[in-house]
C-alpha cells in the first residue's frame, strides 16, 4: 500500500528528508512542504539525491510554500509536481495513509 | 483582553492599547472616530501623515519608529514638516504611536 | 563609538544579529527582525549576518498570500531608514544554495567564513536566530 510521506524541514538544517527517502519505498509519494520545499530546488545541494529518489517515487511540492519563499516551479528539479492545498488533500485521500517526518 | 471601537454602528476589535486588531477593518471613519475619542479633529495636515504611514506600511510591512517617520516625512514633504515639533503639534500623544493607531497600523516596533 | 551617539540615551553597543533560519517555516526570522528594529530604535549599532538557510530570508520575489503570512521580506528594504546598513552574507552559504547577490532583495556585503568569523569576534553582543 502506497504511503504519502511529508517533510517540512529544510534539508540543510535537519536530516529529515534523508531519513524519509531512506525509509520510503518505491511507489510511494513524497510531499515537500514549508521549509522542505528548498530541497527540491535544482540549484540546491539535495538536487541529486532527490532526482535519484524520484526515479521510483512521485515527488510533490506545495506551491504556496514555494511562492512564499520566492521561487517558482521552473526552478525545481525536473519531474517534481507542484500541488496546491486542494491537491494536498487529494493526495492524502489517494494514498493509503500519510506519514509525517517532522 | 480585547475591546472594540464603534464605527458607524459596527464594533471593530482593538487591542488593549487601542490599535486595530485587523488591519483590513480600517477606513477613514475609523481614524475620525479614534481622533474624536482623543478630542482631536483631523485636518488635512493630520491626513497627510496618516496617509504617509499607510503608504509606508504597504511598501515595507512595518510601522516606522518616530525617528524614521520624521526623517522619511522630511524627505517626502520637506523639512518644515519633517521635524518632531511639527509632528508633535499634530499628534501630541507621540506622532508615530498616535498616528499609527489612527492609520489602523500596529504600534511601531521599539515604542514603549 | 562616536561622541555624539554616546550622549543622552546611554551607551551604544555593537549588536550583531545572526540569522540562520529560512523565513516562514519557523518564527525565528520574523523575531530577529523585531529585535533589529528595536535595537535600531534605541540607536544601537546594529549589523545583520545571513548564513546557512538565513540567506533565504533575502530572496527576491517572495509572495506569501498563499500561506496567509505577512511578507516581511519588504521590511529589509526599510532597514536603511533605520540606519541599519551593515548587512553581511556568507559566501559559502550563498553558493551552497545556488544563489548570487542578484537573487537578493537588498544590497549586501558578501564575506567568506573567515572574515565573518573575525567580524563576529569584534562585537559587544551577538544574538543568534
Amino acid at each position: 500500500m502506497a504511503v504519502l510521506h511529508t517533510t517540512n524541514k529544510s534539508p540543510l538544517q535537519t536530516r529529515d528528508l534523508e531519513s524519509c527517502l531512506r525509509l520510503s519505498r518505491p511507489g510511494c509519494g513524497v510531499l515537500l512542504i514549508e521549509d522542505a520545499v528548498y530541497g527540491a530546488l535544482a540549484a540546491g545541494t539535495t538536487a541529486a539525491t532527490l532526482t535519484e529518489a524520484a526515479r521510483q517515487r512521485r515527488i510533490y511540492v506545495l506551491g504556496p510554500d514555494l511562492a512564499a519563499r520566492g521561487f517558482t516551479a521552473e526552478q525545481l528539479i525536473p519531474g517534481v509536481e507542484v500541488v496546491d492545498y486542494g491537491g494536498f488533500v487529494d493526495l492524502a485521500v489517494e494514498y493509503h495513509h500519510v506519514q509525517a517526518w517532522i | 483582553m480585547t475591546s472594540a471601537v464603534a464605527v458607524k454602528g459596527k464594533e471593530l476589535e482593538v487591542d488593549e492599547e487601542g490599535y486595530l486588531v485587523n488591519l483590513g477593518d480600517w477606513n477613514e471613519d475609523v481614524a475620525n472616530v479614534m481622533a474624536a475619542e482623543d478630542t482631536l479633529t483631523l485636518t488635512e495636515n493630520h491626513w497627510e501623515v496618516i496617509n504617509f504611514l499607510r503608504d509606508y506600511y504597504a511598501e515595507y510591512q512595518v510601522a516606522p519608529a518616530i525617528r524614521v517617520l520624521t526623517k522619511a516625512i522630511g524627505k517626502k514633504l520637506g523639512p518644515e514638516k519633517g521635524n518632531s515639533k511639527y509632528l508633535y503639534e499634530l499628534f501630541p500623544y507621540g506622532p508615530a504611536k498616535q498616528a499609527c493607531r489612527y492609520a489602523g497600523l500596529p504600534k511601531p516596533t521599539g515604542c514603549i | 563609538m562616536s561622541e555624539e551617539r554616546e550622549g543622552g540615551a546611554g551607551q551604544v553597543k555593537r549588536f550583531m544579529i545572526v540569522n540562520r533560519k529560512a523565513p516562514y517555516g519557523t518564527i525565528y526570522a520574523l523575531e530577529s527582525l523585531e529585535v533589529v528594529l528595536i535595537g535600531a530604535a534605541f540607536d544601537q549599532d546594529v549589523s545583520l549576518v545571513f548564513l546557512d538557510d538565513g540567506v533565504y530570508q533575502l530572496k527576491k520575489g517572495q509572495r506569501t498570500q498563499g500561506i496567509g503570512q505577512k511578507n516581511f521580506s519588504s521590511t529589509y528594504r526599510a532597514l536603511a531608514d533605520y540606519d541599519v546598513e551593515k548587512l553581511y552574507v556568507e559566501r559559502e552559504s550563498l553558493e551552497a544554495r545556488g544563489l548570487t547577490v542578484d537573487d537578493l532583495l537588498v544590497p549586501v556585503e558578501v564575506l567568506g567564513s573567515a572574515e565573518l568569523g573575525a567580524l563576529m569576534e569584534r562585537q559587544d553582543v551577538v544574538l543568534a536566530f
